[in-house]
């Protein structure tokens, strides 16, 4: 069986990691590449920045930064953020991403995904869905959290996947930054709903959470950002946890 | 002095084998050189060919090159190392089954086809690390343990809708296992085929591509 995936996430400002200040060990401690080389060592799957500045102008600083980590990790590469056009995911796939991750752009228009996998694969297609719970269903949100577009997003990730996308990286927005752990309910309902992995994310906080992340929510993969930012525990540990409760890890 | 030669045809991909060979090649005579040039594929001393997107686009896009006889002169009369990944490995086989039925280099003989989805939880594209097994002994894997402990590090990086189904299961070298197993490294002779992704396999994938290089 395939392992399950330990994904830390680096969120990129300008060119720089926003989170990360804890990390005394560097001289600087804002590089994105130096940063994913220390996650790459303790053995992340794979690495995943997110431009949170992603507006056109400023696309200059994220291509510099996953040019220079393809050049020196060798291990899968996400990137997403602002991503709008079949010309933006071939500028981050040439400079060495694997994969790119679509979010508002592809609510908008959907097409974008079965271009984006008819060109590059479906393995290089991430449709990443911020998901909210509205009454009793989950509603799509976009334009990182500010509108509600009333999609289900189950549909959504139903839809997604028929259009071509080899991967829903789903993210709690209830559950995000408040440490109480994976929304499970959404997660097992959207990986037993599409036939593609599903990685989690929103609102890791300790260990059980990764491991409730697979045995309960059902992902393929689990992904992090402060946790690991802020050294609460390293890559290794969340491994050597879940690989002594049975689960499959890469270690 | 060895001569890499990354073949390029506009498969997707191509910068982080290059990325990963720049990283083993430092401080060496070896070169590296991405391209589609007979010339350039002529003076190669080990040709790689990685592989992108889907079997059909694939084999076409070689077709296009116009350089599948300079490839067979040095993968059959010069006897070269011959490394291809992913699609690289598959287009190697008699016939794939994507988006139809076409015909492949038949260098391997076997098929590609679908994985089945044989349970809810075999999520296709079989996405991410997978244990390595050993299926036939042979030299290339017992040079690669004499880098790295493969008692902790035999694992890589696959993400493949198909796999390649062999006809002599002799060529297979390694397996890995997703609801059933899965052709994970074949070699014929001087031609070997990765369905993972040895630039994207962390410390193992660098030892491979390196062992690779140092075949004679």
């Amino acid at each position: 069986m395939v392992n399950t995936r330990i994904i830390p996430c680096l969120d990129v400002n300008n060119g720089r990691v926003v989170k990360g200040i804890n990390f005394v060990s560097l001289k600087d401690a804002g590089d994105p590449v130096e940063q994913a080389k220390i996650y790459s060592n303790e053995g992340a799957d794979e690495i995943t920045f997110l431009d949170i500045t992603a507006t056109h102008q400023k696309r200059k600083p994220i291509i510099d930064v996953i040019e220079k980590t393809a050049e020196n990790i060798f291990v899968p590469l996400t990137v997403g953020g602002g991503v709008s056009s079949v010309e933006d995911m071939k500028s981050f796939l040439d400079v060495g991403a694997d994969k790119v991750s679509l979010n508002s752009a592809a609510i908008k228009n959907p097409e974008l995904i079965s271009h984006g996998a008819k060109r590059f694969g479906n393995q290089c297609i991430v449709v990443a869905i911020d998901a909210k719970l509205v009454g009793k269903k989950w509603n799509v949100f976009i334009n990182g959290g500010r509108i509600d577009t009333k999609m289900d997003a189950i549909a959504w990730a139903q839809k997604a996947v028929s259009l071509g996308a080899g991967e829903i990286l789903l993210t709690s927005m209830d559950r995000d930054g408040t440490k109480d752990g994976y929304d499970l309910k959404l997660t097992e309902k959207i990986a037993s709903s599409v036939s593609v992995p599903v990685v989690a994310s929103g609102g890791v906080g300790k260990l059980q959470d990764f491991l409730d992340g697979v045995n309960i929510g059902k992902a393929s993969a689990l992904l992090a950002a402060s946790v690991f930012h802020y050294k609460k525990f390293s890559i290794e540990d969340v491994k050597r946890y879940l690989n002594s409760n049975g689960v499959n890890v890469r270690i | 002095m060895k001569k890499i030669c990354v073949i390029d045809y506009d498969s997707g991909n191509i910068k982080s084998v290059y990325n990963a060979l720049r990283m083993i090649l430092v401080g060496t005579k070896n070169s590296i050189v991405v391209s589609s040039k007979k010339e350039k594929i002529k003076e190669a001393s080990h040709i790689i060919l990685p592989g992108v997107g889907s079997f059909n686009t694939c084999i076409e896009g070689l077709k296009q090159k116009k350089i599948l006889n300079v490839l067979e002169e040095k993968v059959f009369k010069s006897c070269e190392p011959f490394l291809g990944i992913c699609v690289g490995m598959q287009m190697l086989s008699t016939k794939g089954f994507e988006d139809g039925c076409h015909s492949g280099l038949n260098w391997i003989p076997g098929k590609v086809t679908r994985i089945p989805q044989i349970n809810e939880s075999i999520k296709i594209p079989h996405m991410g690390w997978n244990k390595l097994i050993v299926k036939r002994r042979d030299n290339f894997i017992k040079n690669i343990g004499e880098k790295l402990d493969l008692k902790k590090n035999f694992s890589a990086y696959f993400v493949h809708s198909y796999e390649l189904i062999l006809e002599d299961k002799n060529n297979l070298i390694l397996s890995t296992e997703y609801g059933g197993e899965i052709t994970a490294m074949v070699k014929k002779e001087n031609i070997i085929g990765t369905q993972f992704h040895p630039e994207k396999s962390h410390l193992f994938g660098l030892k491979f591509l390196e062992t690779f290089i140092e075949i004679n």
